[in-house]
């Protein structure tokens, strides 16, 4: 009886685990085919892998300047929110209030709107700013849609570190500066890590803003995805071909990471 | 003027005056001990000296300069926490030398400077280890050896012994004590224990409700405590307070006969235990606690008011035996009903 428990846990198990990566795994398979192989019917498992597709979006449209827009908009981004965020979360760990808290769940609330409710007046002030199509907006607005969740994540990394150790820094002679260098960060240096990882994960994965706000000057890879379809129809094998050129960098990054953004992500829910 | 002085220091919580225009003097290389009970403000006082809580009102003066408004980091002064707060990440070494190379000071200063204090504290086979590889004792030790390693113009310690046991607590009472005379450093020490009080201190500030009872030497507040409140809290056990009213034969007893309507205090050192009988109360054994060097006697005097006496003999009373009671002396202590001291009479010393 508890034999069968536990297979009929593990197929349940393996069937959702399939059921969620699947799409994925077909993304890889059909990147290696050519079109003909991609839409026929029935689908087919087994056929002689081509790197065809990756030519053809190579050729078509530069990836390196995609990627490297990518690079360049999540790394700033990321780099720009810590040096916000760090501080705002050092005076809430800190310096406590009795706002503190209200504060904290304002700034998570406005995840909850809808990005695209902000897309007009975004838009518009982009616009007007004459920075459409433009590295600078679309690094302007990815530092701040991550600013709440960065905020929250270093807040609860700090607040673990004991006030007293602080305040002994200052009695020692440590500045504000001194006290974040040789303190705080190396005792945060988990926290402050997986925030980091995090944020550069979702701005790589950010869609909806670079491609409303960019396209081909300061587009990012997620442009160049939906390059691919296009009104005169799908292009499977090279829709599939660039997702995966797209995804490949941060799912590395991910793989090492792993344990870093894990422990960031449960921060204080474990302890 | 005094070496650091408080001038009218007061600290708001809201509408709360926490530390209510505290004014002290104090002169370079004494040992000072805040001492009250828990809330009454010590720590606060402490901390509004140290600049990790700000001063409200009044003003804060070192060595001649006003130091009101400056950050911690500039005061010149060190701390020994309750908690230690050593930095976990770093050594011993690491801890003890973080705020000389902050200063940017030369590494064989730093290197000479370091291995004194740990000599001076027993330190020096434990300069690599980090803080969480060290008994309690030993961290504590440590905090203390940040403290020195300075040389700041004050040493603030904040409850520094009430997180170790009763053993280390007398012998680190002991090292404290022996530093400071080896190093002669100006001292602010907060306690809630009067033993550490009046063991450490040059002079002893008494806090309630965040204003100072009385500032004197040790002897001085046992001897000639301002109020009942300070009589009360200084000594072990307490002076014990008999209400006029409950006891009017006690004028006479005491030789106060002259004592006005309020409350008389008497140490319990003074209090003699007599046979049955004999002696100028009359009761009946409460409780005796065997100390080993001291005995306390509890007795409940006829009347109801209970007497605590404290003799150097062992007693082979037992719990309900009739027993007499004199009282030396001139060693009597009158308090009127708000609790001030009474001025001492003709005849007292």
């Amino acid at each position: 009886m508890k034999n069968f428990a536990l297979i009929v846990r593990t197929l349940v198990a393996w069937s959702v685990t399939l059921l969620i990566v699947f799409p994925l795994i077909w993304l890889v398979i059909t990147a290696f085919k050519t079109e003909q192989q991609a839409i026929a019917i029935p689908p087919q498992l087994f056929f002689s892998p081509t790197l065809e597709s990756f030519h053809e979006v190579n050729e078509r449209s530069d990836y390196l300047h995609y990627a490297a827009n990518s690079v360049i908009t999540s790394v700033v981004s990321t780099l720009l929110g810590l040096a916000i965020a760090a501080p705002a979360a050092y005076s809430m760990a800190f310096f406590r209030t009795k706002k503190t808290r209200d504060i904290l769940m304002w700034m998570l609330s406005t995840k909850m709107m809808p990005a695209v409710g902000a897309l007009v007046p975004i838009y518009v002030m982009a616009q007007t700013a004459g920075l459409l199509d433009s590295l600078t907006a679309l690094i302007i607005v990815f530092t701040l849609s991550n600013l709440p969740i960065m905020v929250w994540m270093l807040y609860s990394g700090f607040k673990d570190i004991p006030a007293d150790i602080l305040e002994a820094a200052r009695m020692d002679g440590a500045s504000i500066w001194g006290e974040f260098l040789h303190v705080i960060r190396p005792l945060a240096m988990g926290t402050l890590a997986s925030t980091g990882l995090l944020c550069l994960v979702m701005s790589w994965n950010e869609a909806f803003w670079s491609l409303n706000l960019g396209s081909s000057r300061a587009g990012t890879l997620a442009t160049l995805i939906a390059s691919y379809s296009s009104p005169e129809g799908l292009f499977w094998a090279k829709l599939s071909a660039a997702s995966l050129m797209a995804i490949a960098p941060i799912v590395v990054v991910g793989w090492f990471s792993q344990k870093q953004l894990v422990q960031g992500l449960t921060f204080g829910a474990v302890k | 003027m005094a070496f650091l002085e408080l001038k009218g220091v007061e600290k708001f919580f809201g509408p709360l005056r926490a530390i209510k225009g505290v004014d002290l003097r104090i002169e370079k290389g004494e040992f000072i001990v805040f001492v009250g009970p828990s809330g009454c403000g010590k720590s606060t006082l402490l901390r509004m000296i140290a600049g990790l809580t700000e001063i409200d009102g009044g003003s804060l003066h070192l060595d001649g300069r006003d130091i009101t408004k400056l950050p911690s980091s500039k005061r010149d002064l060190a701390m020994v926490f309750q908690s230690y707060a050593l930095y976990p990440h770093m050594s011993v070494f690491d801890n003890m030398s973080f705020a000389l190379r902050l200063a940017n000071v030369d590494k064989k200063i730093i290197d000479e400077k370091v291995g004194r204090a740990a000599e001076i504290l027993n330190l020096t086979q434990y300069l690599q280890r980090t803080p969480k590889e060290l008994s309690g004792g030993q961290r504590q030790r440590v905090a203390i050896g940040r403290a020195i390693v300075r040389a700041p113009k004050v040493f603030l310690f904040d409850e520094p012994l009430s997180n170790l046991d009763a053993a280390l607590r007398g012998q680190t009472r002991v090292e404290i004590a022996k530093l400071h005379r080896d190093l002669g450093a100006t001292t602010i020490y907060v306690t809630h224990d009067q033993v550490e009080a009046m063991t450490l201190a040059d002079r002893v500030v008494v806090l309630r409700d965040g204003a100072i009872e009385q500032v004197g030497s040790p002897l001085e507040l046992y001897d000639r405590p301002a109020n009942q409140f300070v009589a009360q809290f200084i000594g072990t056990p307490q002076m014990n307070i008999v209400d006029t009213t409950a006891l009017p034969g006690l004028r006479e007893v005491v030789g106060a006969v002259d004592a006005p309507d309020g409350f008389i205090g008497v140490r319990p050192e003074s209090v003699m235990v007599r046979p049955a009988g004999s002696g100028k109360l009359a009761g009946h054994v409460e409780l005796i606690e065997q100390l080993g060097a001291d005995t306390l006697i509890h007795t409940k005097v006829n009347g109801g008011v209970q007497i605590v006496s404290r003799q150097a003999e062992r007693s082979t009373l037992h719990p309900g035996d009739a027993v007499g009671l004199d009282i030396a002396p001139a060693s009597y202590h009158l308090f009127d009903r708000q609790g001030r001291t009474v001025a001492a009479q003709a005849g007292r010393h």
